[in-house]
């Protein structure tokens, strides 16, 4: 199993990463040998085996649907770095 | 003579509280005390929150004379007693920054549930404990903020992640701690530290204000100086709760503690998975040594097997960088933490997660949406929750004829700083032990049972069925009611 260098720059893209040279080297490599030593789960038959997401059945519980008071929106915004009236300020997306 | 005060179990300190033998405050100073001494050369707090904490410890014992006085309304059940805090649960009002880059002047505006539990209760918050960067990590070598050093050996790693509050613990910086488990981060550390260390399982603790990692994996740990301080602990944080939908509305059994050390009719199961060549011989030995103290207690010991123990390692190595690539994909600079400013929007994300972010996350960002992309998803991501159902059949097998499983925490004891470091699937096998009972999403329990020649600490593992902690904590009560391990501390902290 062999990521190259390409093959990073597509997942780090997907990821929105930026890398430098030497970590695009390295993850190569790295992501390379991991992968090869995962190889070994292709041995297990898994054929009718369901997939495990939750360990612990659902009880998708329900709750009154009520009007509850939520956190300040001062406190909320306090953590971000550029508030303009009450919203978080970003470069335009949009041309 | 206030030294002392660091060495006394929870009950004793309770009841020293509520009797007057000393204050809440003269209990804090005597743990800033030490903290003072080795926090230099230990590392083991991302934040000390001292100021805060001798306040509340000033409330306290208002609130202890008041009610010697009037005792009507009974003392919440924690107060007075100073709690350290993993630093990725959320606590209102103290930076949180789960050792990452990326969080650096964050300050949560509301309490994780367990924290929120604990602080009702009385606790008082000494501090935030370093971890691996998000819990990324087998040493808190991947701590942006620098490594927390074992308090036994401080050229040796405490263990991963939440090695700050393990070695907390060890070096009576506090007497209970808060940690995370998603694959063997409250275990391993508790092992390598030489203190007790509970996994629960999975849906038992509420996950809210945790920030999350491996979401089908997280689950909040304690760590304390025995079986009966860290059950205490975990009857308090444990049950119901509105805002993790994944909480098991099963009621948290009352657990109380035979004083009597017998565990006639107790099945323990030992898989041979476990034992395998590579593992430190002198674990091998303590563990098997402790096996027999169970079965000289009464227990009955059986041989079982876990047959798809070795597919736990890419199993979780593929579940939990997956999931945490999606958790992960909140940090863009936005909303929360510094901002590398961009022209463009995109390059915002681009750039402030590629600096902010330290190498193992990025490498399990990668890993994870890898696995998860077009074309591999069924290859990788597929087969491996296949596997985990395979894996937790494992399980489901084994306690139709054990009541619980003994076997090693980890392959060695505490490494050397450095030992893994270059070469991540070395650092990965560390777990190997570990992973199995998240996957599963079983209960672990995790107690020292001896020394290597070194000097460092041995642990064994204890697992049971879902919500089985209880016979947990019984049959790690009666081992340490008849041995002394865990009420060995080290005793010389090399000074910085």
């Amino acid at each position: 199993m062999s990521i190259t260098p390409q093959q990073v720059d597509h997942i780090a893209r997907l990821a929105r990463l930026d890398l430098n040279e030497e970590e695009r080297q390295l993850y190569s490599q790295q992501l390379s040998a991991i992968l090869d030593h995962f190889q070994q789960l292709q041995e297990v038959v898994t054929e009718d085996i369901p997939p495990t997401f939750q360990v612990i059945p659902s009880q998708c519980p329900l709750r009154v649907d009520e009007v509850r008071p939520s956190l300040p929106r001062e406190h909320l915004l306090g953590n971000a770095v550029d508030v303009v009236d009450n919203q978080f300020r970003v470069p335009p997306i949009l041309e | 003579m206030m030294d002392d005060l660091t060495l006394l179990t929870l009950s004793k300190v309770r009841e020293g509280l509520r009797s007057a033998e000393f204050t809440s405050r003269e209990l804090l100073e005597a743990y800033l005390a030490r903290i003072e001494l080795y926090e230099p050369s230990l590392h083991a707090f991302l934040y000390l929150n001292a100021d805060r904490a001798l306040t509340q410890a000033d409330q306290a014992d208002q609130r202890i004379s008041a009610w010697r006085k009037d005792p009507t309304e009974p003392l919440p059940p924690l107060i007075g007693i100073p709690l350290a805090v993993k630093d990725v649960l959320c606590v209102k009002g103290l930076p949180c920054t789960c050792g990452s880059r990326i969080l650096e002047g964050f300050i949560p505006p509301y309490h994780a549930t367990a924290v929120r539990r604990l602080l009702e209760a009385g606790a008082i918050i000494i501090g935030k404990t370093n971890t691996d960067e998000f819990a990324m990590g087998s040493s808190t070598e991947n701590s942006a903020y620098g490594a927390t050093h074992n308090p036994w050996n401080v050229e040796h790693v405490p263990g991963g992640s939440s090695g700050g509050s393990a070695a907390a613990v060890a070096a009576r910086f506090a007497p209970l701690a808060l940690g995370t488990d998603t694959g063997g981060s409250v275990r391993q550390p508790a092992a390598f530290c030489g203190v007790t260390g509970l996994k629960p399982t999975y849906g038992r603790v509420s996950r809210f204000g945790l920030v999350a990692y491996g979401s089908s994996l997280d689950v909040v740990g304690a760590f304390g100086k025995s079986v009966a301080d860290v059950a205490f602990l975990f009857g308090l944080v444990s049950g119901p709760d509105a805002l993790d939908a994944t909480t098991v509305d099963l009621p948290v059994p009352q657990v109380r503690l035979s004083d009597e050390p017998s565990l006639k009719g107790l099945r323990v199961g030992v898989p041979k998975e476990y034992f395998v060549s590579g593992i430190q011989n002198e674990i091998e030995r303590s563990v098997r040594a402790a096996i027999d103290r169970f079965q000289e207690l009464g227990a009955q010991i059986v041989e079982i097997s876990l047959p798809h123990t070795k597919y736990a390692l890419p199993v979780y190595y593929l579940i939990a960088p997956a999931e945490a690539s999606a958790n992960l994909a909140r940090y863009d600079g936005i909303r929360y933490g510094p901002r590398n400013p961009a022209e463009a929007m995109w390059d915002i994300y681009y750039h402030t997660r590629g600096e902010k972010f330290g190498a193992e996350v990025k490498r399990r960002i990668m890993l994870g949406t890898y696995a998860l992309s077009a074309g591999y998803y069924d290859a990788y991501y597929g087969k491996a929750q296949k596997v985990r159902t395979l894996i937790k059949r494992d399980f489901e097998r084994a306690f139709d004829q054990v009541d619980i499983i003994a076997a090693p925490v980890a392959p060695t004891t505490a490494f050397r700083f450095g030992e893994h470091s270059n070469d991540p699937l070395a650092m990965y096998l560390e777990d190997v032990f570990t992973l199995p009972a998240n996957l599963a999403g079983v209960p672990g329990l995790a107690i020292p049972v001896g020394f290597d020649q070194a000097g460092l600490p041995v642990g064994i593992q204890l697992m049971g069925a879902h919500f089985a902690e209880s016979t947990l904590f019984q049959a790690a009560h009666a081992y340490q009611l008849t041995t002394s391990w865990h009420t060995l501390f080290p005793d010389q902290i090399q000074r910085a």
